[in-house]
């Protein structure tokens, strides 16, 4: 019988997630959620700099490159929290980014990149392209040899979070017929390279980035024999963090609808008192509940061979399952408000939608699982 | 043998583990039950009392009960040792369900000395079997409105009206009754009384119902001027509705003090997955189909689910924004998946699907089907999954009442 992996929860875990519990709710009520979707970048700096100093960027980093020395099991409480309160910064963009220089950097880009990484530098992952697969082996960027220790670069990558505020990208070529992973930092890249996106999630910054033009030095180039277990990496650690952000919003959205029931009048009775609309709520509780469940299973079993990708995979898939489904369900029970701008169930759908778009849907996983356990 | 020493327990378990081995009878020759709500026949029946009984007798059942109410005077964690070698060894059920996980725990909490001396030992050792009395004709879902009557007289309670849905009704010697003592208070929660009462007295009748499985399995029980001792009242007259509320808790497993051993074996997305391994499709395994490949991931992270949301039910740092609701949830959660993964397992016996137990053609001799008409019993029993909808959205997410 496969082992599908096991819940538990350490004390630092413990820790990090009551002091995020409140950090972020403070930090991040939903008004100012608002205010930032009109802002350029989406996040306020000063609360990004409390992030740094909270030291919660070095959380998953190594001592010895200045981090904290944990994993990404202590990070998910951290995102959850984020996710619950629709927290955006580029947290997430530059813990994967850090997570992407330790499994294929070379160690003079680890010693570069990790110490900046875990002090308040953003980092960020350009892996998308246009054919929106969403397997990360499947690049059509190029990386070619252009003398004198340079590489030049072509092609445009797509729905890169953060990017206008990253000191590094991560990005994913195709050179000498392989995959590769290589650091570009703002510097190497042509003017006007960055078109900011319109993307569903209005809280979040994403941006195209065309390279063709860029060119990098040699030494830009991650480690070519990791470069496949690094993508294999970045996939899993991404989809944990989306499952962490999605299991907080998805308590959220639950909240914010039950609020409304309890207190919305209709037929002289409150809406919530309804069965029509009572049962589905508990469904998407209690589904809530599973996604949680598996969420901590994932954190906890990551980094385990074989048993983390089981768990990681089965927790983003329930999370885009229940998420889907509680903030479709929180437009529906807010009734002629929910379908206004100004009902916060829209921005819990949009949020769902962009994650099941990115690094693979309930479906895709679920695929995923069939071959790994059937 | 002392109960704090890790090398005892050791002992203990490796001895448990070694007699279950030896012990467990891998085809008594006849399709045994699957819940103890599934008992259906004679043979059934005698075969699980007697299993029961031998592992009391080996001191694998009421362990942590005290020694001098039939049990062995150990700490828990020996009990749980022993459940889970019988588990482990595929153990049949252990028969006396209601005695041993509601009967035996609320005895133990809130009985007399009497009581505890009259009936833990009987109920262990499966000697005394036990039956529940809460649901009513008229009354299934609604318990609080229960109408059976209990008139004091002497040293008696008089009892006249009718409940159904008995368990092991016509097998049973003593049954946990909930009536209404007083019909004339104001709410009506506080007219009810929680009594044991003899099953084997004049007035008592039970008659067989017979399931949509076709077989029978449950009882109807109608008590006609039946006679029950009046010092079998727990708790005091009016107190009714509190006591069966506890009651149900142990039941749902919130509140300790259960014999050990289990009383169903749990529907297992493992044993559907080795059925679809062997079932046909096109002449390929049914598991090259993509979409019951896709189906079965989801009853595969289901059955996950089940078991890390009972493990998260350990970490209280998990549960901190709705301690109650783990616990409230997973009698929906279980029951509803079984109910679902046995109708899939249906699905995927193809053409054969239409056979049913006693048809030498059916897929594992009907076990299926059955257990797919049998899952009704849990979704419907201890409060449908409708009740538990309503139960959840109201003390979980404090939803106004329906």
């Amino acid at each position: 019988m496969q082992e599908l992996g096991r819940i538990g929860f350490n004390e630092a875990q413990g820790d990090l997630l009551d002091v995020a519990t409140v950090f972020c709710r403070e930090q991040s009520p939903i008004a100012r959620v608002r205010a930032l979707i009109d802002s350029e970048t989406g996040h306020e700096p000063a609360v990004w700099s409390q992030i740094a100093e909270l030291g919660w960027l070095g959380v998953a980093i190594p001592e010895a490159f200045g981090g904290v020395g944990l994993s990404l099991t202590e990070v998910v409480p951290l995102v959850e929290q984020m996710g619950r309160n629709l927290l955006s910064t580029p947290f997430v963009s530059t813990t994967l980014a850090a997570q992407a220089i330790l499994a294929g950097g070379t160690e003079a880009q680890q010693q570069a990149w990790l110490p900046k990484l875990a002090t308040g530098a953003a980092g960020t992952l350009a892996l998308v392209e246009a054919s929106g697969d969403w397997d990360l082996t499947h690049v059509d960027c190029t990386a070619q040899d252009a003398g004198g220790g340079r590489l030049a670069l072509a092609g445009q990558k797509l729905l890169v979070s953060d990017a206008a505020t990253a000191a590094v990208i991560v990005v994913s070529l195709r050179f000498e017929g392989r995959p590769a992973l290589a650091l570009v930092e703002p510097g190497d890249l042509p003017i006007g390279a960055l078109r900011r996106e319109t993307i569903i999630d209005e809280t979040r910054r994403a941006y195209a980035v065309d390279l063709t033009g860029a060119t990098i030095g040699r030494e830009a180039l991650m480690d070519p024999e990791r470069a496949a277990d690094a993508l294999a990496h970045i996939h899993l650690a991404a989809n944990l963090l989306a499952a962490a952000e999605m299991c907080g919003g998805t308590q959220a959205v639950i909240d914010y609808t039950l609020d409304y029931a309890r207190t919305r009048k209709q037929f002289g009775q409150l809406i919530g008192a309804y069965q029509a609309v009572k049962h589905p709520l508990v469904e998407a509780y209690v589904r809530y509940e599973q996604a949680r469940s598996h969420l901590y299973a994932a954190a906890h079993s990551f980094a385990e061979q074989g048993t983390g990708e089981i768990a990681t995979r089965m927790a983003k898939a329930i999370a885009d399952q229940v998420f889907s489904y509680a903030s479709d369900r929180a437009i529906q029970f807010h009734g002629g408000f929910g379908f206004t701008y100004d009902c916060d169930a829209q921005l819990y759908r949009r949020r769902a939608i962009w994650h099941a778009s990115q690094y693979g849907d309930a479906g895709y996983h679920k695929k995923k699982l069939a071959d790994l356990l059937l | 043998m002392s109960d704090t020493d890790p090398k005892d327990l050791a002992a203990y378990a490796e001895a448990a583990d070694a007699w279950f081995r030896e012990n467990v009878v891998a085809d008594p020759g006849f399709m045994l039950p699957l819940t103890f709500m599934e008992v259906g026949t004679d043979q059934q029946f005698h075969f699980l009392q007697d299993w029961q009984h031998k592992v009391w007798e080996a001191g694998y059942l009421g362990a942590a009960w005290p020694k001098a109410y039939g049990g062995r005077g150990l700490s828990q964690a020996f009990q749980n040792a022993a459940t889970r070698a019988m588990r482990r060894h595929n153990g049949p059920i252990m028969l006396n369900a209601i005695g041993i996980n509601w009967t035996g725990p609320l005895l133990l909490d809130i009985g007399s000395e009497a009581h505890k001396l009259k009936y833990l030992k009987g109920i262990v050792s499966a000697e005394d079997i036990w039956c529940q009395g809460f649901s009513e004709p008229e009354n299934g879902s609604d318990l609080g409105n229960a109408q059976t009557r209990a008139v004091r007289d002497g040293d008696d309670y008089v009892l006249n009206g009718s409940k159904i849905w008995t368990t092991l009704g016509r097998y049973a010697k003593y049954m946990i009754l909930l009536c209404r003592t007083d019909p004339s208070a104001a709410r009506k929660y506080d007219g009810l009384s929680f009594i044991l009462t003899p099953m084997t007295v004049p007035g008592v009748r039970t008659v067989p119902i017979r399931k949509l499985t076709g077989e029978h399995g449950f009882t109807q029980t109608f008590f006609t001027d039946a006679r029950a001792p009046a010092d079998g009242l727990m708790g005091k007259e009016g107190e009714g509705w509190k006591v069966a509320m506890r009651t149900l808790e142990y039941e749902r497993g919130a509140r300790g003090g259960q014999a050990g051993g289990y009383v169903s074996v749990p529907s297992d997305a493992w044993d559907v997955l080795e059925l679809a391994r062997r079932m046909q499709r096109g002449g390929a395994p049914a598991l090259a189909d993509p979409v019951l490949r896709d189906q079965m991931v989801d009853f595969m992270i289901e059955i996950q689910s089940l078991s890390l949301c009972r493990d998260r039910l350990a970490i209280p740092a998990l549960n901190t924004d709705r301690p109650m609701g783990l616990p409230l949830s997973s009698k929906l959660m279980s029951t509803e998946f079984g109910r679902r993964v046995n109708a899939f397992a249906v699905s995927l016996t193809g053409a054969r699907g239409g056979y049913y137990v006693g048809d030498g053609n059916a897929v594992d001799d009907g076990v299926w089907t059955r257990a797919y008409l049998n899952a009704f019993s849990a979704t419907i029993g201890g409060g449908t999954s409708q009740i538990q909808h309503n139960i959840i959205g109201e003390h979980v997410l404090g939803l106004p009442k329906s």
